[in-house]
């Protein structure tokens, strides 16, 4: 039997709550949403903390709106949630089929947006959509809020930016007029975690691509994304040679480890050929073509 | 510490350890142990019940987490001793062999077909796409969901075919040839 060493459990009824206990617990405690990445770390006995803060009932923080030019995602939104939102789903496509990859149906009704970029593990689906996508991050503490570029957030494996007094609250996504996006990831089997997958969106001016943001996890590229391959392809034609030179460059950048999901090696092609077909979706999408 | 839930419908006090995972809370401290317990680690979906509705797997839930919350269970399937029909597809389809998976399986299962009373085959194999079974090859646990989506009132209705049908099926059989050519 896997059992968690143990701890002393607090629930949080609100944001504010939550502060107040992380600051009167100190470092060894941790916040826990939908506990699918932390609890079997905890068996593992891979985390110890000495406190787990349930914030499950802070409904105030699950949402997903509209909200001047960017679009709202409340920290503890489920990813069942983020699945099946239809705003998400006409503004970034690129949520919806990085939702329908990312662990499975029982679990997406448990795990939240927060909790996935908080746990920050190298091979974690979001972080690259955020990433690609130029998202914001909202940090809480006692004394105020802060806003983080997803690019900034994630300080090392399983490390961010959030303090030990500090709350993820939320994430803002800008609106990207008449962009395209999509993700590609490569899984040994329904469920796990990707070999590699890229996640792009493209916003076309008549055939140049005006904008671009490319997003890679489980590659080792740094802070999730892929500015050079960005900036070569940005300002010239949306033509196959260039996307693959795009591609190319994005692969370049990345220093994937070979595990068990295979040689380093195989995931840099898995790099360069992912974000090739995510950019030839995006570019299509951003024609109004219907793929 | 002490929690408080509702679990089938009853409200249930027990003192526990805050690391006690749900699915040893409701089998070892409700003797509830329909619930099967299995891999641990989230993957297999033996453990699935439902919490506020949704399923989810009770190896990676704390019983404390679950406080002030509504569980289901397997054993609140049954009603007034019928089946429900996703249990009598499983029986009418062959949709198990050990039937480890079971359980996990019919709450998963229940759970589409209230969303969804008319699943595609990939919608079903999608649903269940985080649930393990070693037996089955996944074809007849299919079958079972359709047939339940087929059958929402259950047996009664092949009762009714059978006498329809003036099928040779023995009465209270709950069966007919034909569902099990089917």
């Amino acid at each position: 039997m896997q059992t968690p060493a143990p701890f002393e459990y607090e629930r949080a009824g609100s944001v504010d709550d939550a502060l107040a206990l992380l600051e009167r617990h100190g470092p060894e405690a941790r916040l826990i949403a939908g506990g699918h990445s932390l609890l079997p770390m905890m068996k593992l006995r891979l985390a110890r903390p000495e406190v787990l803060i349930d914030i499950n009932d802070l409904d105030d923080l699950a949402y997903i709106r509209l909200d001047g030019d960017a679009i709202a995602i409340g920290a503890m939104t489920r990813h069942a949630e983020l699945l099946d939102s239809p705003l998400l789903a006409e503004h970034h496509l690129v949520f919806r089929e990085a939702e329908r990859v990312i662990a499975d149906p029982v679990v997406r009704n448990r795990g939240t947006i927060g909790g996935s970029l908080c746990q920050a593990d190298p091979s974690e689906d979001l972080s690259a959509v955020v990433a690609a996508l130029g998202a914001e991050l909202v940090v809480r503490s006692r004394t105020g809020a802060r806003t983080v570029p997803a690019r900034a957030f994630h300080t090392g494996p399983y490390e961010t930016v959030v303090g030990d007094a500090e709350i993820l609250t939320e994430v803002r996504v800008p609106v990207r007029p008449g962009a395209g996006s999509a993700y590609e990831k490569v899984e040994r089997r329904a469920g796990d975690w990707a070999i590699a997958a890229a996640g792009t969106f493209v916003t076309l001016d008549g055939d140049t691509v005006a904008d671009v943001g490319i997003g890679l996890t489980a590659v080792g590229a740094p802070h999730f994304c892929a500015p050079e391959a960005e900036d070569a392809l940005r300002g010239g034609p949306a033509t196959e040679d260039r996307l693959a030179e795009a591609a190319r460059i994005a692969a370049e950048h990345t220093d994937p480890s070979g595990d068990q999901r295979g040689p380093a090696e195989y995931k840099r092609h898995l790099a360069r050929e992912l974000t090739l077909r995510a950019l030839r979706r995006s570019v299509a999408r951003a024609r109004g073509e219907g793929v | 510490m002490q929690v408080t839930m509702t679990v089938n419908g009853a409200e249930v006090t027990r003192d526990v350890e805050p690391r006690l995972l749900l699915v040893h809370f409701v089998r070892d401290h409700l003797g509830l142990t329909g619930t099967h317990w299995g891999c641990d680690t989230s993957n297999c979906g033996a453990c699935v019940l439902w919490m506020d509705g949704e399923p989810v797997k009770s190896c990676t839930v704390l019983a404390a987490m679950a406080a002030g919350r509504s569980v289901r269970t397997v054993e609140d399937l049954a009603r007034d001793g019928e089946l429900d029909p996703v249990q009598q597809g499983f029986m009418q389809c062959h949709g198990l062999q050990c039937g480890f998976c079971t359980p996990g399986m019919l709450m998963t299962a229940r759970h589409l077909l209230d969303r969804d009373p008319d699943p595609s085959e990939a919608t079903i194999r999608e649903a269940i796409s985080g649930q393990l079974c070693r037996c089955t090859g996944y074809q007849n646990i299919v079958a079972a969901v359709r047939w339940a989506a087929e059958h929402p009132h259950g047996a009664a209705e092949v009762d009714d075919e059978a006498v329809t049908q003036s099928a040779p099926a023995a009465p209270g059989e709950g069966r007919s040839e034909t569902e099990v050519s089917a």
